[in-house]
């Protein structure tokens, strides 16, 4: 038998995902500006909680250890609670993520009491400005009223899920002060150009001194700090950061949307990498299995313009998700390629021509015009098109 | 760590397996972490705790070289060192 180092036995994939995303709804009471789903609606084709319950089976039957629920606010689901329950009741753990909106101090008891039930606080800022202008209005408060909640509650070790972005990467200190306080961990992920980010990344992402930054603030707290694996692309700034530093999309990860569709990972809600659907004959399990795409990605990978790179063994070409979003080739590198090739590729590009999301259920802000025949004018009508024959 | 190899060992109750043709993956449900076992060997010594009065014995049973025992007992102490298992005489 050949042994291969766990590193490429994962690149090769696994009968099952180890952990997958899985967002309920694309309901949200929020429209953060960076949002990976594009979420504010529910959607009408969303999945039952029967056709939920048959999934959490399925899972169960796989070994799947643990899903990360999010959405949309997955709470904001009538059958939340009763789906976490569901879950943990079939040896399949729950951690969700939650802007706080739901955390009253009956929920915040019920959950310090779940060996089997993990929540996430989205705080995209140390301050409520920093905060607010990417998650708006008011969500500061509602994140911090949450947490005093968990930490009155007795909850330990919940965590804080931070969004690094180039208008928060200055407060790193201030966000592990704020987990401290509140007995919780702090956890770190990539701002990816991805849903709505696509449209505000160039704005948000982090320059490459603060990348730098970050890594060497990584490197020195790095085992306290949660990171999802996420920032694998800076491994080849030299030495690897904690965790596999490996892309798991389709591999050991991938994403179950709202609506059933089963992704390569959470942040590549676009046709390219969507798999297939749970309500396929042989349900999720198939999907997994026998997805061309997933056969596709489990593929040894050639890594392209950057295999000649003496950084290629670390940072593996970075991630998928961003090069996509961006309008970079797959196997070329990342757009924020620590050694500045994605710098150089991006300039290169047409920036229109970078593929939109597929799906958007963003809150529409302005009222919608709908024509139902002809209505009367009247005096207080304040419509500028009043009197206009069209 | 030092690591009693001639003292009773069991799986913690909250720990599951889910063999892999590389050996396991054990995911504790009470530290949320997730350990690896990296070859079908060490996999049967950690089935093999429970039924076994030492860990010694249960890396015979699992078949396991006497020159290999150092090793083995180096990834099992790493395995109790994240709670994955625990001594059968702890409380």
């Amino acid at each position: 038998m050949t042994v291969l180092p766990l590193v490429d036995e994962f690149a090769l994939g696994l009968d099952a995902p180890i952990c997958l995303t899985w967002e309920l709804t694309y309901a949200c009471n929020l429209s953060c500006i960076h949002c990976l789903s594009s979420s504010g609606r529910r959607d009408p084709r969303e999945l039952t909680t029967q056709e939920c319950k048959v999934i959490i089976d399925e899972l169960e039957r796989m070994q799947v250890f643990y899903v990360n629920i999010g959405g949309g606010e997955p709470t904001v689901r009538p059958d939340f609670w009763e789906l976490v329950d569901y879950a943990t009741g079939h040896h399949v753990g729950v951690k969700f993520s939650t802007n706080g909106v739901k955390i009253t101090e009956d929920i915040a008891e019920r959950l310090a009491a779940s060996d089997y039930v993990d929540v996430q606080v989205s705080l995209d800022g140390a301050t409520a400005a920093v905060n607010d202008a990417i998650r708006g209005v008011g969500s500061f408060a509602t994140a911090i009223r949450a947490m005093e909640r968990l930490y009155a509650a007795g909850m330990k070790n919940f965590k804080i899920s931070v969004v690094c972005t180039r208008q928060n990467i200055g407060q790193l200190d201030e966000f592990k002060a704020i987990a401290e306080h509140y007995s919780a961990q702090l956890r770190l992920t990539r701002l990816r150009p991805s849903g709505r980010g696509a449209a505000t990344w160039d704005q948000l992402h982090p320059t490459a001194a603060q990348q730098r930054q970050l890594y060497d603030w990584l490197q020195t707290h790095g085992e306290q700090v949660l990171t999802g694996d996420s920032f694998f692309h800076l491994a080849a700034y030299g030495s690897a950061l904690p965790g596999l530093n490996l892309c798991g999309a389709g591999r050991v990860v991938c994403l179950i949307d709202p609506i059933g569709d089963v992704y390569a990972c959470p942040f590549a809600i676009h046709d390219n990498f969507l798999a297939g659907n749970v309500r396929g004959d042989g349900g999720f399990a198939r999907v997994w299995r026998e997805s061309e795409l997933f056969a596709q990605l489990r593929k040894p990978q050639t890594g392209g313009a950057c295999a000649s790179c003496s950084a290629y063994d670390s940072c593996r070409g970075g991630c998928m998700a961003a090069k996509f979003f961006t309008g970079l080739p797959l196997d070329g590198p990342d757009p924020e390629c620590v050694k500045g090739h994605g710098v150089l590729a991006l300039s290169t590009l047409d920036p229109s021509a970078a593929p939109k999301p597929s799906l958007d259920h963003t809150h529409r802000t302005r009222p919608v015009p709908v024509t139902i025949g002809h209505r009367p004018e009247r005096g207080c009508d304040e419509n500028p098109l009043v009197g206009l024959r069209l | 760590m030092d690591f009693d190899i001639d003292a009773g060992w069991r799986l913690h109750p909250q720990v599951v397996i889910r063999p892999e043709r590389f050996g396991a993956l054990l995911y504790h449900f009470g530290t949320r972490r997730l350990s690896f076992v990296k070859t079908p060997t060490l996999l049967r010594v950690v089935q093999a705790l429970e039924a076994s009065h030492s860990a010694r014995t249960a890396c015979m049973t699992a078949g396991v070289d006497v020159e290999q025992l150092p090793a083995y007992a180096a990834a099992l102490a790493a395995l109790a060192g994240s709670a994955m298992i625990s001594r059968k005489d702890a409380a």
